[in-house]
């Protein structure tokens, strides 16, 4: 598909060949029908149905756009669990939407359908300090449970860069990591339950209040299925207490080279800190043009090393990690244990992304991941096709865990732009994949990756996936067209599917197992 | 799925993305749809809806530029219920200018012909039109606004207001009873005074005073401050009698025109002045001040005098935090005082310290911070009177966050959020009087010993 036509595949009656059935394409009486019912069930203000009011669903954080033909907006369960039975009546697709920050399409109705977005479902249903867990409603943003942990000395440790907007649902959906992902592991390793209505309106919890639960594990099933499987209206997720004391460093380096060095430098001193960051010159440059946060302009990339724990033992392991980060070239390193100068130097990474939109007009996010050792080789690689690309690239990155984000900037307004930049980014992929690393780290398959997973798995690995998917009864209507490539539901989708196509990979799949 | 093509230069749907006021493409294209605006936008999380969002709205004014939608009512109505607070400034990693944005928008919208195609209805709402007139006839018109300020202190000196909120409250409908509700209850007499209001009587240090539309009528009390806080300092204040409202609220409605010419008429007037800086203590104005250089960006001949009077504008906080204001003589406030940062102040003149530091500086004045201080009060200008019900819903979740601080004082920086505040106080039972910060300041130099010789 060309990727720059004003092609109206969405909007057209009749979608492609192969896509799955959208019923309400084509039907306006049906669409109005569905509307009207679904008013009934959620209150008309809570129902979308206007033409340009849908514009407004038709985006993430991509360059995507796809329309939905309605959008609902549920308050409780049980309104979601009556959406989910009237769409299951007239076979409507559904698509979950959080707050629509994902960077791999997860939340675009490619094939149409009914947009569900959980932006009214924000109560935290309970908090039990002692027990140290939290049962919250799918809506509630990450940032707010983390809010409200803090309170009692406790933390939830997925703390993805979009943390003020992005939600707990939205994590679940695509198994959200962050940059603590490195000591604390990612949302699979902090949601003990989910609440799930399937596709046909039924509703059921999976897992169960303590670590561990017997059976079948299928709570980490959901964790990650962005969607496919059903609508995730509640989250029951485990709560860290809060660390006695935290050390952040800041690390100036000439070269990415170099800092990418001293990640293993800093990792075989048996020191695994927090988290560990990267920065790149044109990242640093686009945070400072918005934010004066004290990063050196001069620098070809900074690291941000984070240790915590008990006073004694950040003292020490802080000094450890400060010698590994001179030793390895390190120009000068800054210590920050004051909280708003701690907080001043997140910010810039957190910001990060979002101030490259700034310095460019478009940027394609990559989430590639390599083995931490083959970062220098994989980062000199990634610059080497950027240029021969002749494409501008800005490094922002959880280097301790070698989840790179590299985000290749564009003007859309240039012909042919967005393909070369979808083929570039299948190239530095496949250089992940070759080097022993995977197409995603956390930001989900969603549409712009699922033509990549052939790359990591034998074709009878994703028939059991599919299979799973379609375990849960909502085969190809659950956000159809994502995570499982083309021969698995749909026809076609997204561009980067003829670049992947046409790349070949030096060894055979499967090597990710 | 598609993926629209970007177009270079604005077609526009029915003109609406058109003209030479019409939003840039530039500056829409800054967005990259990353969300961080929506958990600062008060209407958002109000509603939970993308269309009430500030992502929401760019989204629809592209679509509106790049003739993909048609400025219908629905979508216009959207753009309306922005309180164009900025906050979503603030939170943009991008650096989208969405102020300008939106004002642009709702210019282009009344830009266009009343009839621009035969047999086809204009695209100005009604509602606009309508309040676009009021805001030429009556804000600035200062004989306008004498009557009405009049007529409101006969009605609530006579006994008749305190009657209307008392005994009499059932005999009005609830409608009209909440629109009564937002009226001040405190008539002072007004401030019209012009020419030299204070200062030394040696030549030294000269400033200008924007005295304002609605401002002098209704808080006569804030200038009163702020010319002897002035005057305190030892700075020479001038009010010239030819300045006009600022056009805030024109430009803020998309009337352009109405706020270009009111401020070449500001510009000419305070030039005349031959001051250092103008002074002004709303934070509305202010920032609307400090944009005439954009605003009058096509026009020849004011283009650059704009941009330098914009230069001089200081709002009285930024102006009196830059001085030595906390030297001896300031005597104690014995309150425990909550700030409410004015919107135009944080978001749009991004000044967030100086009204602290003032405050800090006060002694026995406590400061209790209230949860997300510069969230919108829901004042906005207009927009308590257009849109009564969101600016309802966005006051209540503010007073819920003033009550928790348990302050006796809501400290602002704009009239707008005084009288939005004061009625807040009023609907919600919280024990909050709502004082500008120059007005503590006043009250604490009062309580202070007398200037030196």
């Amino acid at each position: 598909m060309q990727t720059n036509a004003p092609a109206a595949r969405n909007d057209a009656a009749t979608p492609p060949a192969g896509d799955p059935p959208n019923p309400l394409r084509g039907d306006p009486a049906l669409r109005a029908a569905l509307a009207r019912e679904l008013r009934a069930i959620v209150g008309a203000p809570h129902v979308i149905d206007a033409p340009e009011e849908l514009l407004v669903y038709e985006y993430d954080a991509t360059i995507e756009r796809a329309r939905p033909d309605l959008v609902v907006l549920p308050a409780s369960t049980e309104e979601a669990a009556a959406t989910l039975a009237a769409c299951a009546r007239v076979d409507a697709p559904v698509v979950p939407r959080g707050s629509g920050t994902g960077f791999a399409g997860g939340a675009l109705p490619v094939a149409g359908g009914v947009v569900v977005a959980t932006a009214r479902m924000t109560r935290i249903r309970e908090l039990d300090a002692e027990e140290r867990i939290a049962v919250v409603e799918p809506g509630v943003i990450n940032l707010a449970l983390q809010q409200a942990a803090a309170e009692h000395g406790l933390r939830y440790a997925p703390d993805p860069s979009s943390q003020r907007i992005c939600t707990i649902g939205g994590n679940v959906g695509t198994n959200a990591g962050g940059p603590h992902t490195l000591a604390h592991g990612s949302t699979v390793n902090h949601v003990l339950a989910v609440e799930l209505v399937l596709p046909d309106g039924r509703v059921t919890w999976l897992g169960g209040r303590q670590l561990d639960a017997p059976g079948v594990d299928l709570r980490a099933l959901v964790v990650g299925s962005e969607g496919t499987l059903g609508l995730v209206t509640a989250v029951c997720v485990r709560l860290l207490p809060l660390p006695e004391a935290v050390r952040t460093m800041l690390a100036v380096f000439d070269t990415v080279e170099r800092a990418s060095e001293a990640v293993s430098a800093i990792v075989e001193r048996g020191v695994i800190p927090v988290a560990l960051e990267m920065l790149d010159a044109e990242t640093i440059r686009a945070v400072e043009s918005q934010a004066r946060l004290g990063y050196p302009l001069d620098a070809g990339a900074v690291l941000l090393a984070e240790v915590e724990g008990l006073a004694e033992q950040v003292e020490e392991d802080a000094a450890t990690v400060i010698a590994a980060l001179e030793e390895s070239g390190a120009r000068t390193v800054r210590s920050a244990d004051e909280e708003a100068e701690r907080e001043r130097l997140w910010e810039g990474r957190k910001a990060g992304i979002g101030a490259l939109g700034a310095i460019s007009p478009n940027f394609y996010l990559l989430d590639g991941v390599v083995p931490r050792t083959k970062l220098p080789a994989v980062m000199r690689e990634v610059a080497a096709l950027s240029e021969r690309y002749g494409f501008r690239c800005a490094n922002i990155f959880h280097a301790g865990d070698g989840n790179l984000h590299p985000n290749i900037m564009f003007d859309e307004l240039e012909p042919g732009s967005s393909s070369r930049v979808l083929e570039l980014g299948g190239e530095i992929l496949r250089v992940c994949v070759e080097a022993g690393g995977s197409i995603t780290g956390e930001h989900g398959v969603g549409l712009e990756k699922r033509s990549y997973l052939g790359w990591i798995f034998d074709p009878p690995d994703l028939d059991a996936m599919t299979r799973v998917r379609d375990a849960f009864g909502g085969s190809g209507r659950f956000n159809p067209c994502k995570v499982l490539p083309v021969s698995h539901g749909c026809a076609q989708g997204h561009a980067a599917e003829a670049g992947a196509a046409a790349l070949r990979l030096a060894r055979a799949p499967g090597v990710y197992l | 799925m598609t993926r629209p093509e970007p177009q270079e230069t604005p077609s526009g749907a029915a003109g609406a993305g058109a003209g030479p006021d019409a939003p840039s493409l530039a500056d829409l294209r800054n967005c990259i749809h990353c969300g961080f605006c929506l958990p600062a936008c008060p209407t958002y999380l109000a509603t939970g809806q993308e269309l009430e969002s500030p992502r929401g709205r760019l989204h629809l004014i592209r679509a509106v530029v790049e003739g993909r939608a048609e400025p219908t009512g629905a979508l216009l109505g959207h753009l309306d219920l922005c309180l164009q607070c900025r906050a979503c400034e603030t939170a943009c990693p991008s650096g989208v200018p969405y102020g300008r944005i939106m004002e642009d928008a709702r210019a282009s919208v009344m830009g266009q012909p009343a009839d621009d195609a035969p047999g086809r209805p204009s695209r100005r709402p009604a509602a606009w039109r309508l309040r676009a007139l009021l805001l030429r006839q009556v804000v600035a018109r200062p004989r306008a606004l004498r009557t009405l300020s009049a007529l409101g202190r006969l009605y609530g000196r006579s006994g008749l207001q305190r009657l209307l909120r008392g005994p009499l409250a059932r005999a009005l409908p609830a409608s009209l009873r909440r629109r009564e509700g937002q009226l001040p209850d405190r008539w002072p007499a007004p401030f019209r005074a012009s020419g030299r209001l204070a200062g030394p009587a040696e030549a030294g240090r000269r400033v200008a005073l924007l005295t304002g539309c609605i401002h002098g009528e209704f808080f006569p009390e804030t200038h009163r401050a702020t010319v002897r806080v002035l005057d305190r300092l030892g700075i020479e204040v001038v009010a010239p009698a030819a300045q006009r409202c600022c056009g805030a609220l024109h430009a803020h409605a998309g009337d352009a025109e109405a706020a270009r010419a009111l401020a070449r008429a500001n510009i000419a007037a305070f030039e005349e002045a031959g001051v250092e800086s103008v002074v002004v203590n709303a934070a509305g104005c202010g920032a609307s001040m400090k944009e005439y250089g954009r605003l009058l960006r096509h026009d020849a001949a004011w283009a650059e005098r704009a941009e330098r009077f914009a230069a001089r504008v200081r709002d009285v906080l930024e102006f009196v935090a830059a001085e030595p204001f906390a030297e001896p003589g300031l005597g104690p406030v014995e309150r425990s005082v909550t700030l409410q940062e004015a919107c135009h102040l944080a978001h749009a003149q991004r000044i967030r310290e100086a009204p602290r530091a003032i405050l800090r500086a006060i002694p026995g004045l406590r400061l209790v911070e209230m949860a997300a201080p510069d969230r919108c009060c829901g004042s906005a200008g207009l927009y308590s009177a257009v849109q009564p019900e969101m600016s309802a819903r966005v006051l209540e979740a503010k007073m819920g966050d003033v009550a928790s601080t348990g302050a006796s004082v809501v400290a602002t920086a704009n009239p707008g959020c005084t009288l939005q505040l004061r009625a807040g106080s009023r609907r919600h039972g919280v024990d909050a009087d709502a004082l500008h910060v120059i007005e503590l300041l006043d009250e604490s130099y009062r309580a202070g010993a007398p200037r030196g010789p």
